[in-house]
């Protein structure tokens, strides 16, 4: 167990040594992988972003029931009372139309419009914020409330959340597609890299061999040298997605406060980000494995 | 029991040449033989079934009474790791010093570094490079290589010595030298199996002697080291 140790120790140090001895070469290589993956890396971080948007944005799905311009508050209340009985609405307020006309008042650069229509225009309505959760429930409401006398239009604003849903789905589906292409090609380039430090040391190769190194001994370096490389290729990719989300983060929050949001630019979750460098290191691994299982397969010695 | 033996060993190349003949010899332990023949006779065929480099077509060769032929890839190292191989053509690495070239072979049993350390500088002084521990191998003469090889062969304590021409390339002093440490390492026990056409080391040196003629065993004769 201590010579396995040892000798895996000795693997590392020889493959650190052999990163100092061509750095240039081995800060190429980690550029390349680091740009690959910063791809579907920035990709994954931006639809992490919309995702937790999509949240602040519809903290509280609401339904708007409009009443026609000649309802009256007998109208209103029917419909208050269908909501009541309904699980999925948390709390529900009546929203007079003078109410309305008030709010649109105070909006910028509304005034003079309103006062050039001489009479309110707003119907009454009732508003309902929903409790999250149960879609099919809260579309069955909405096609009962369209049912009532007086009722001119429901408005359920959970439709375009559900869009949001489907787009982010798709979203990632197509991130997950792109990572699985840029994997492929990872491990090509680590492949590549690998097989041309392999020639280079065919000799050594070659006498480990007669003096009896097994080949998982042979294969240990250069396993080392893929893994670190992927390692390093994949902190290159997060460090070039930090460095954006850090330069577009100030300009995303202040667009946010616009909207009285304090939402800001993350990179996502720290256990997430550990697992996708473990798995750039995987495949810097498999890269290297296959590289040199393949040399020691065709080398004519036994 | 034999260190070595080849039991109607044959030797078909891909390409039809019969390297060896239902070869049959033997070495015993602790022997110093000498393998000899002209150039083609299958010395170095008969060399490399021994550290199973290659695979004889039929027959069988016994290294400390394990069948090579028989054994499973996976068991072919720890076989090479039990035999010190002096190669034809050196095989040193030739951007590593003479220290890290006798180190490899304690690398690869994880040997720990202040022990392997310590039988590297005992290895070196062994064959007279004590001090040349730095030295490129390209900085170093022929028989200065050679004694490097046979470093490398031995620090891991062997119990068989294989050695494919060793002396092919040096002058008769520098030869005499080598055969001389070879003779040093089976007087403490180990088993020399060296493959030479030099008559005059064979007669001067050898104990026993394996004559090959067109891959047939033509000979094998006790002879007495007149050194």
């Amino acid at each position: 167990m201590r010579a396995w140790i040892r000798q895996h120790a000795q693997s590392l140090r020889g493959t650190l040594r052999g990163f100092a001895r061509a750095p240039a070469a081995a800060a190429l290589n980690v550029v390349a992988i680091g740009v690959a993956l910063a791809l579907p890396l920035g990709a994954w971080v931006l639809l992490g972003n919309v995702a937790r948007l999509g949240g602040y944005v519809a903290a509280e799905p609401q339904l708007s029931v409009f009443l026609a311009t000649d309802a009256t508050r007998a109208d209103a209340a029917r419909i208050e009372a269908a909501l009541a009985g309904a699980t999925a609405v948390r709390r529900q307020r009546f929203v007079p139309k003078e109410d309305a006309l008030a709010d649109l008042y105070r909006a910028a650069g509304m005034r003079e419009i309103l006062a050039a229509l001489g009479s309110n225009p707003l119907p009454d309505a009732v508003i309902a914020d929903l409790a999250p959760g149960d879609p099919d429930s809260v579309q069955r409401l909405a096609v009962d409330l369209r049912k009532l006398p007086k009722v001119e239009l429901v408005q359920l604003d959970a439709v375009w959340l559900e869009r949001l849903a489907a787009l982010l789905r798709l979203g990632q589906r197509a991130v997950a597609v792109l990572a699985a292409l840029l994997a492929v090609g990872m491990v090509a380039v680590t492949f590549n890299t690998v097989r041309q430090q392999v020639l280079t040391q065919q000799s050594e190769i070659e006498v480990s061999r007669l003096i009896g190194a097994t080949d998982a001994f042979i294969r240990r370096p250069f396993v080392y040298q893929g893994a670190l490389m992927g390692l390093a290729g994949g902190l290159a990719a997060l460090g070039t997605v930090a460095l954006s989300v850090h330069l577009l983060g100030s300009e995303v929050g202040r667009l946010a406060a616009t909207y009285g949001s304090d939402f800001r630019l993350a990179l996502g979750p720290a256990a997430e980000i550990g697992m996708l460098l473990a798995f750039a290191g995987v495949l810097g691994w498999a890269g290297a494995y296959l590289s040199v299982s393949k040399h020691l397969r065709k080398m004519a010695l036994p | 029991m034999p260190a070595i033996h080849f039991n109607r060993v044959t030797k078909r190349y891909a390409d039809g040449f019969e390297a060896l003949r239902e070869a049959t010899f033997a070495v015993e332990a602790g022997e110093f033989a000498f393998l000899t023949g002209h150039s083609g006779a299958g010395k170095t065929t008969a060399l490399r079934l021994i550290p199973a480099i290659e695979r004889a077509t039929s027959g069988t060769v016994l290294v400390n009474g394990q069948n090579v032929a028989a054994l499973r890839t996976v068991a072919i190292p720890y076989l090479r790791r039990s035999l010190g191989l002096v190669f034809q053509d050196q095989k040193l690495l030739h951007d590593r010093n003479a220290f890290e070239n006798v180190m490899l072979p304690l690398a690869v049993c994880g040997e720990p570094p202040r022990e392997a350390a310590r039988r590297v500088r005992a290895a070196l002084d062994k064959v007279g490079l004590a001090g040349r521990e730095r030295a490129m191998p390209i900085a170093l003469s022929g028989g200065e290589q050679q004694r490097l090889c046979i470093a490398r062969a031995v620090v891991n304590r062997p119990s068989i010595l294989i050695a494919d021409e060793p002396t092919a390339n040096l002058d008769s002093e520098a030869a005499l030298g080598i055969v001389e440490i070879f003779r040093a390492f089976n007087q403490v026990g180990v088993t020399v199996l060296v493959a030479t056409h030099d008559s005059a080391l064979i007669e001067r040196f050898a104990t026993s002697v394996v004559r090959l003629a067109h891959g047939r065993v033509a000979a094998k004769a006790a002879a007495l080291a007149t050194a």
